[in-house]
């Protein structure tokens, strides 16, 4: 019973910092999609992030200038594609694919050029990194039987972007909902023509929203390449770009949903390792490969309106022309 | 920002010079980042374009690569001008590689050749198409949005083939998650080998007969889009659907046309990598080239002919890339694929950025043409 008790536990803490880049990345697709600017790039931002925080890492040994780096790359990234959707009027999806594509050939190149192994950076020490915080007491809490191991292993021992995350969650729903320049950042993914009229510049709202979408984006970087990992290793972000943004369409480009979606995702990730080779009763045995492709599959389900309604921003995808 | 998007210039400048254009500010930002690395970019520049072209080899080579990316630009292409970005072309392609594979597998002991592979690629094409009918179905009667579905298909069929290739075809013993190797009948036939039956020699190279399949691709994609009816039912509704909905045009089924067709354009690769070069399924046998369907699609303008011609760029930056991998290895191959990015930055995502100042140029030198031309 104890076993199983521990092993639910392990699994809900693994599906915490599976979870944890996704929900960056997620709140970054939300903050940008809610302005109106489709967010594909959102696994090149992390990607490029993830280099640049290894990088300063390895370079500097500090893990908070690893971070700023990290920050800094992901919104030049993001005002890259804000120039080109924004001032521009690009076609937004061809700019995240080249995004994407940019920063899977510039990472693997820089990083060969500057390391030489292969694409990989050096291994950190757990100085550079941010390592697990031990809550007080957390060794004296885990004897306590039952509630105990709570403390310690799911409440506590992630490292600090892991809170960071899940608090991040609160804030975005808090300026997307309450304050002003959540109201007309949503207003102008509806319509920006109301927004203009009313006098209030579309261009710098949607800079903004692109800007802290790079800025969160970087967040989830640092988080894979020196909090989860000691290092960047070649397309480390794997995907996880892609499944954030399946977890924002998921939660209906909304942030407690989206958060939601995103442990769900999180979750399936923890269990699809523990499945391997696992019978299951009446099914046979679970290939991995299905569970892999579960959020894939959920989110086109969802898309195709069989579970409810995904509406999107109304402007979303349309350049701002303004009238003269 | 002055000039408004859209203003008329001759065609040479917009099919021919704009591309142009674009190409160079991506060899530029491309050089740049060779500067960072510590190579002269010139230098870099002259090992590539020598080793795409420095003899037949060589040139077989990048054609061999450009086979690919004319299949799948033209899948791009064709989606594109019924307005739907298809990024699925990595995806599409994959599957049609399990249709091929599976008829092979169950035939080859049974067909001829000459039977055999025209009815593997015919199977191919039914499965890239199906795969891309899905997400075509769910935006044209389901209203949900083709990119998102396309990028969750091709994940859904990594995740797949991955499934097939370990669990289901791995011949027993294989550590590779693959099918077993086919039979020589379901081969199709190298360029070289077309060449010794006519008697010249030529060294093996990869570079298949699926050329000639890709030069048929064009040669309908052009036929099917300017000069048919429903070529015309697509252009309309990529150009605006209200507008095509009061010509009597369906939008809904336009869109299940253009990406069936553009799902088995995409299975060209399956018959260029599969039945012509590795003659078993593989892992990961599309490499990008479905990616780099999107780059060539948006420097050839989306035209059967730019097609060719960007997609022999690319070959050319592929087989080029390699030889500069092999001369500098502080270069990887790898720069092809940021290259790849900066092309389609450039030529798709700052699209509006060069066309006012080209435009305003053009203008200048116009006038004083007239006026040199008046006195």
């Amino acid at each position: 019973m104890d076993d199983i008790w521990l092993q639910a536990l392990s699994i809900l803490s693994a599906t915490l910092r599976m979870a944890t880049p996704l929900v960056f990345c997620a709140m970054a697709g939300v903050f940008s999609e809610r302005s109106g600017t489709i967010d594909i790039g959102l696994e090149g931002k992390m990607l490029a992030s993830a280099f640049a925080a290894a990088c300063f890492a390895a370079v500097t040994g500090s893990a908070w200038v690893a971070l700023f780096g990290a920050v800094i790359v992901g919104v030049s990234m993001a005002l890259l594609h804000g120039v080109a959707c924004i001032t521009y009027r690009g076609n937004q999806v061809v700019s995240g694919v080249a995004i994407n594509i940019m920063a899977a050939g510039l990472t693997l190149v820089l990083g060969n050029a500057w390391f030489g192994r292969g694409g990989q950076t050096p291994d950190l020490t757990p100085d550079a990194r941010f390592m697990p915080l031990k809550f007080p007491g957390w060794e004296n809490a885990a004897a306590i039987p039952v509630i105990g191991p709570i403390y310690s292993f799911v409440i506590g021992g992630h490292n600090l972007l892991v809170y960071v995350a899940f608090l991040a969650v609160p804030l975005v729903w808090w300026v997307l909902y309450h304050t002003r320049f959540g109201l007309r950042l949503r207003a102008v993914g509806e319509d920006p023509k109301v927004v203009d009229t009313a006098g209030i510049s579309v261009t710098w709202l949607r800079y903004r929203a692109v800007i802290i979408a790079g800025v969160l984006c970087g967040f989830a970087g640092t988080y894979l390449a020196i909090a989860q990992n000691a290092g960047f290793s070649p397309h480390m972000t794997a995907g996880r770009g892609f499944i954030a943004l399946a977890a924002m369409v998921f939660g209906k480009w909304r942030p407690w949903p989206a958060m939601f979606a995103c442990l769900l995702f999180g979750f399936l990730d923890a269990i699809a390792i523990r499945l391997q080779g696992v019978v299951l009763p009446g099914f046979g045995e679970v290939p991995v490969e299905l569970i892999q492709a579960m959020p894939y599959i959920l989110t086109v389900v969802l898309l195709a309106g069989f579970v409810g309604r995904a509406m999107a921003p109304h402007a979303l995808g349309q350049p701002y022309v303004k009238e003269r | 920002m002055s000039a408004a998007p859209q203003v008329a210039l001759p065609r040479w400048i917009d099919i021919g010079l704009l591309p142009i254009i674009n190409l160079v500010q991506a060899l530029i930002v491309a050089g740049l980042v060779v500067m960072v690395i510590g190579v002269n970019p010139f230098e870099a520049m002259r090992i590539m374009a020598w080793g795409a072209v420095y003899d037949s080899v060589a040139i077989s080579y990048t054609l061999y690569y450009a086979t690919d990316f004319v299949f799948t630009g033209l899948a791009v292409a064709v989606a594109f001008h019924a307005g739907l970005f298809n990024i699925g072309g990595e995806g599409q392609a994959y599957i049609s590689g399990l249709g091929c594979t599976l008829v092979i597998l169950l035939l080859d002991a049974y067909l001829p050749g000459i039977v055999l592979i025209p009815l593997a690629l015919v199977a191919a094409m039914v499965f890239g198409a199906g795969w891309a009918l899905i997400p075509a179905y769910l935006q044209a009667y389901r209203g949900s949005h083709i990119v998102i579905t396309t990028i969750m298909f091709n994940f859904i069929a990594a995740s797949l083939m991955v499934y097939i290739g370990s669990d289901i075809l791995r011949p027993p013993g294989d550590m590779l998650p693959s099918s077993r190797e086919f039979l020589p009948t379901a081969y199709l036939p190298g360029v070289h080998d077309v060449a010794a039956w006519l008697g010249i020699p030529m060294a093996s190279t990869p570079l298949n007969l699926s050329i000639l399949w890709a030069a048929a691709c064009c040669v309908f994609v052009w036929v099917f889009i300017w000069r048919t009816r429903w070529g015309y039912a697509i252009r309309a509704v990529g150009l605006s659907p209200k507008a095509a909905v009061y010509a009597g045009i369906s939008p809904q089924r336009v869109i299940m046309i253009a990406m069936c067709l553009s799902g088995a354009l995409a299975a060209g690769v399956a018959l260029n990598q599969i039945i012509g070069y590795h003659h078993r399924m593989l892992l990961d046998f599309v490499a990008g080239a479905g990616f780099t369907g999107i780059a060539v699609a948006l420097m050839g303008r989306n035209h059967p002919i730019g097609i060719v011609l960007s997609a022999i760029l690319f070959g050319a930056l592929y087989q080029g890339g390699a030889e500069l991998a092999f001369e500098i290895p502080t270069i990887t191959r790898d720069m092809i694929v940021a290259m790849q990015g900066l092309v389609i930055l450039f030529s798709g995502a700052l699209a509006y950025m060069n066309r006012p100042w080209v435009a305003r140029a053009y203008a200048m030198l116009n006038r004083r043409a007239v006026l040199a031309e008046a006195t």
